[in-house]
């Protein structure tokens, strides 16, 4: 290689370790704000030694506890609790659930603390993971019996 | 080592080379894409909890993967072209530039009407999301970069320089849904484990990933060899070409 090639060679690295340097220190400074949300155990005990303070607006991120799902009959308002290690917060939502929704399933909910572990929810999203595979598998390997949505009442006591 | 790829900064040799490849891309572009393409939307069984939805999948993937894949293949061009100077290097990035800025615009695309009916919204700010945006701003970027300058050369070390910057976008979309929480789930096969894609779902999906890698090499190779042309339009081989086309098509 011709000395001239070199140093434009050596340019272009140093320029992309400055780069790839600066930029991962911002990332690394912003860590906490590119997290989409905050875990239960985020909210009851505090991210970086920061608990989110009553009245905050936040994003939580969670799996449904099984069987805390409440729905009120009369009305779209619906209940359940959240968890991922340990600490359970309770969201609170009025309107309609995405179809993934289910207990077990992990969600996102945007909302205001009410007190510190309630949400009180105006957007909830599903979460899914990153496993696919056909409906018979999902039953030999996790149990999981397959049911079309329009096949059943999935809104539990709410129905038609 | 790299000898053989030498002849190719001349504009005539790689646009010979162009001409023997593109056919072979056209063909695994019919083969794969149309296999994949038909297997995936149409006898690949559906997922147990997201249904027919999961059809998305084989067109989502693909272009999302290959946005990168693209991004980085323009990125070793403009390096070439930055560091060796050659003409055909900075050709070849502006020929992947739109390929690539289409293919992540249909990534985001896929995305988002996938993300209504599963995760019920269009369009969420997180750090997947938002740097595979980034990464169509910066095919843009690109772009308009080299459409600024009149000298082309100019115009390709300038554009070339950005896109050099831009990689470490790269990394930072792929490892994003593990830094960070996110709503966009894990990474489902571009990982050293074994996939989370059971069989029947994974084999058309890596056909559709052959096959979208085929028709991106296609085009941008298309797009390669008519910027040649346009560029060398007053070299004498270009002429001979031109003419000789002229001949050919009024012998048809």
């Amino acid at each position: 290689m011709n000395p001239r090639r070199k140093q434009r060679l050596a340019a272009v690295g140093i320029v992309g370790v400055l780069v790839f340097g600066a930029i991962g220190l911002m990332l690394y400074a912003l860590n906490d704000s590119i997290d989409l949300f905050y875990t239960p155990s985020e909210i009851i005990e505090g991210k970086q030694g920061q608990i989110p303070q009553v009245g905050q607006r936040l994003r939580i991120g969670g799996m449904v506890v099984e069987g805390s799902v409440n729905r009120d009959s009369q009305t779209l308002d619906v209940s359940f609790d959240l968890i991922d290690t340990g600490p359970i917060v309770t969201v609170e939502y009025n309107g309609v659930l995405p179809d993934l929704f289910r207990e077990g399933q992990g969600i996102v909910a945007t909302g205001v603390l009410v007190s510190p572990t309630k949400i009180r929810a105006q957007q909830v999203l599903a979460k899914h993971d990153e496993e696919y595979m056909p409906p018979e598998l999902a039953e030999k390997m996790k149990g999981i019996k397959h049911v079309k949505p329009s096949d059943v009442d999935t809104y539990g006591n709410g129905g038609n | 080592m790299w000898k053989w790829l030498h002849p190719y900064a001349k504009t005539e040799n790689a646009y010979a080379l162009c001409n023997t490849l593109l056919p072979w891309f056209w063909a695994g572009t019919c083969v794969f894409l149309s296999v994949g393409v038909v297997w995936g939307l149409v006898f690949a069984p559906q997922d147990y909890q997201q249904f027919e939805s999961v059809r998305i999948i084989y067109i989502h993937v693909p272009s999302a993967i290959l946005s990168m894949g693209a991004y980085v293949a323009m990125a070793v061009a403009a390096l070439v072209g930055i560091v060796w100077q050659w003409r055909t290097a900075f050709m070849t990035m502006i020929a992947i530039a739109p390929v690539g800025a289409v293919v992540t615009f249909v990534a985001l695309f896929t995305g988002a009407a996938w993300g209504k009916p599963m995760w019920g919204t269009w369009w969420i700010w997180d750090a997947r999301l938002t740097s595979e945006l980034i990464l169509l701003f910066l095919y843009i970027g690109v772009i308009a970069l080299y459409g600024v300058f009149d000298d082309k050369q100019q115009a390709g070390k300038a554009a070339g320089v950005m896109a050099l910057v831009g990689v470490v976008n790269v990394p930072i979309i792929h490892y994003s849904v593990v830094w960070w929480n996110t709503l966009h789930q894990g990474a489902s096969i571009s990982k050293v484990d074994k996939p989370d894609v059971a069989d029947p779902m994974l084999w058309p999906l890596l056909i559709c990933l052959a096959g979208f890698a085929f028709f991106i090499a296609a085009v941008s190779t298309v797009r390669l060899k008519s910027e040649i042309v346009r560029r060398e339009m007053h070299r004498p081989w270009v002429q001979k070409l031109v003419s000789n086309d002229g001949v050919s098509s009024d012998a048809i």
